[in-house]
């Protein structure tokens, strides 16, 4: 008889800049100050963009809006190390990392305004329409990249799912595909603590998401998902990996919600204000202001500057947004198949009718 | 030309596409090595390889779903569901994303892909092996739903169907995988989706079915007195209108025959049609012979539900009498 472990396993966590501005220099990315004030001029333009959008909709300008505020960083620091080629699939809260990759933000407005073509990426980058459907988009990504490997192409696939996402089979399915065909993706969960208002402890009895990676043989790391830099980092790496043939990874940012699930949740009913300002106190961007003042990178103008731009931005795009001519009716029915079927056209021609009349 | 049965027709339609179109692959359970529970993949693990003919994990929506995402992403997977009660747990990823992807991408990104899945009853099966689910999928706008009734069309069809833009449920009668053998021609050739087809032409009625028990309305009706004109469905959606309302605009009289449980079966969508566009041609009222509003039953017992000889003559008749 034996009775011996054949098995052990340890989980990574990375942070680099902590909440109080300070860097562990010997993890700090290679980041240019040009870069380091890029990534900070994208996260104020990234809040901006969520608290007008946000206001839109209390004034009815826009309908059902998912804030992201307080995932700045992770949404940032992963989109961040793609390439324009490689693929990105973001969740419905991931529209932070869409405006890194460039998604208009006019567009964004527009699919909240409840125009599909908001979701239009444009040829020259692969930015994938986002799931509603909580976690079910992480196969895909899975999917995809196995054919960029079948195709021998260098090109990365990356997902954003929730914690809550990672309760679903599609998650199962994803990582378990995605280790046995060992194929160029990284699945990137942005544990904000809550799924709608189920809480963290009640979605897994694991004592982390990334350890979940052990089971499919695939790489796992916890990561401070507040600080863009340690996001970036182990983004970059497991980036770096899946375009090296060395397979995927799970990364499992540490986050928080700061707002509400949606403008239709009121999160006050199920955690209590102590944990917010709690959580506060962690959030990204005052972290990043503490420690590029402290390298001489940021002071109160640039600080100014940068607010002015991102407003003056933002509010450009929301009157693209605004002068968008509605949909022609008709569109229902575009897209459903490549061509219109006979039984659609004469859906077609019925609805052009009851509209005449 | 060589005498094929429907597996052999299924086998053949692949070959060919896999030969020439490096984007195509085919994925599912046993279909590498084993060659498919029913072989028809058998012999293309060899010829193909493990990148192209692969076995994945036991799990369907982890199939269909990579499939999508290896559709998006420029390949042609055929993912086959082993039986056609297993193809419910990825109905999600069907409903959700393969038919939607197009239109939330405004048409940038599209999902060419076809999922296979024997189906339907007559052969001593296990539970959940032999349920009918063409309606289920038919429901769902931007899904194709095609049914081979024989090796000529199943051959023709799956080209069509793997070249198809469109993500396709292709439904292999089980029943006649093997029990109809034909001349089929060894090289390539499409049968196009959407299009029914005339299998008999006839004056007194109409008698319109699909997959394997289109055999079984065949060989009734050539035993009765009437002259009917038989149509084979061969894709239920998009359904081919013109060709069944023509056809009933001729003969007044219309049976429909499936095996499909009776409620908000595919009959039910054929008669509305019917009754739309042709219902002042109509000389009696139409008659469908379905399965009954029940599970399919095991073995001792399917024959019961299977609509036989017995229950298609009683509807001729009776659409035949008025």
């Amino acid at each position: 008889m034996v009775k011996k472990v054949i098995e052990d396993f340890k989980i990574e966590y990375l942070q680099v800049l902590d909440e109080n501005g300070n860097v562990d220099k010997d993890l700090m990315p290679d980041l240019s100050i040009r870069q380091i004030k890029e990534l900070y001029e994208l996260m104020i333009l990234m809040r901006t963009f969520d608290d007008k959008a946000f206001s839109l909709q209390r004034q009815g300008r826009i309908g059902t809006y998912i804030q992201f505020k307080g995932q700045e960083a992770s949404q940032l620091g992963s989109a961040y190390s793609l390439e324009d080629g490689d693929w990105m699939f973001p969740m419905y809260r991931s529209n932070g990392a869409l405006i890194a990759r460039k998604h208009p933000m006019h567009q964004l407005l527009q699919y909240g305004g409840g125009d599909i073509r908001g979701l239009k990426s444009s040829e020259q980058i692969n930015n994938f329409p986002i799931s509603i459907s909580v976690g079910t988009q992480t196969p895909h990504a899975v999917g995809c990249a196995w054919a960029s490997k079948l195709k021998n192409e260098k090109v990365v696939s990356l997902v954003y799912t929730g914690e809550g996402g990672t309760s679903r089979g599609d998650f199962h399915d994803a990582l378990n595909f995605a280790g046995v065909n060992k194929v160029p993706c990284v699945v990137v969960v942005e544990n904000n603590q809550y799924a709608i208002s189920v809480p963290r402890k009640k979605q897994t009895a694991a004592e982390t998401i990334a350890q979940k990676a052990i089971a499919y043989g695939v790489r796992g790391i916890q990561v401070d998902g507040n600080d863009v830099f340690a996001v970036y980092k182990a983004t970059k790496e497991a980036v770096d990996n899946a375009r090296q043939g060395n397979g995927p990874t799970l990364i499992e940012n540490v986050t928080y919600r700061l707002a509400d699930h949606s403008t239709s949740d009121d999160a006050k009913k199920y955690r209590t204000d102590k944990e917010v300002q709690e959580w506060m106190k962690k959030e990204p961007v005052i972290r990043l202001e503490k420690y590029m003042r402290a390298n001489k990178l940021l002071d109160d103008k640039y600080k100014q500057d940068v607010a002015r731009k991102a407003k003056e931005k933002v509010e450009k795009e929301v009157e693209v947004y605004e002068k968008i001519k509605d949909p022609d009716p008709g569109d229902i029915f575009n897209h459903t198949y490549e061509e219109l079927t006979d039984n659609l056209k004469e859906q077609y021609e019925e609805l052009k009718n009851n509209i005449e009349k | 030309m060589t005498k094929m049965n429907v597996v052999d027709a299924v086998k053949s339609a692949l070959r060919n596409e896999l030969k020439k179109d490096k984007r195509v692959m085919v994925m599912g359970e046993d279909v590498g090595k084993n060659g498919g529970v029913f072989r028809c993949t058998e012999g293309l693990y060899d010829e193909f390889g493990p990148e192209r003919l692969v076995d994945t994990p036991l799990s369907e929506p982890g199939i269909v779903s990579t499939a999508i995402g290896l559709a998006v992403n420029g390949m042609k997977p055929v993912a086959e569901i082993q039986f056609s009660g297993f193809i419910y747990a990825p109905f999600d990823q069907l409903i959700s994303h393969a038919v939607k992807i197009r239109l939330r991408s405004s048409g940038r990104f599209s999902v060419p892909l076809v999922v296979r899945t024997p189906f339907g009853g007559g052969i001593r099966a296990l539970e959940l092996h032999c349920d009918s689910v063409e309606a289920i999928f038919a429901h769902v706008p931007g899904l194709k739903v095609v049914i081979p009734s024989h090796p000529y069309d199943a051959k023709g069809l799956l080209i069509s169907a793997i070249r198809d833009p469109d993500p396709v449920i292709f439904l292999e009668p089980m029943r006649v995988y093997r029990a109809i053998k034909e001349e089929v021609p060894d090289k390539e050739y499409t049968v196009p989706l959407g299009k029914a087809e005339v299998e008999q032409e006839g004056s007194d009625l109409t008698v319109i079915s699909y997959g394997a028990m289109l055999k079984d309305v065949k060989e009734v009706l050539e035993k009765s007195d009437y002259s009917a004109e038989i149509i084979d469905v061969r894709t239920i959606s998009p359904l081919d209108t013109e060709t069944i309302i023509k056809s009933v605009e001729k003969t007044g009289r219309c049976v429909i025959v499936n095996e499909a449980p009776k409620t908000l079966g595919f009959a039910a969508e054929i008669i509305a049609r019917i009754n739309e566009k042709a219902f002042f041609s109509l000389e009696a009222p139409i008659e469908r012979v379905t399965g009954y509003d029940c599970a399919f039953p095991l073995a001792k017992l399917e024959n019961y539900y299977l609509p036989d000889e017995k229950r298609i003559l009683k509807a001729v008749n009776k659409v035949m009498s008025q």
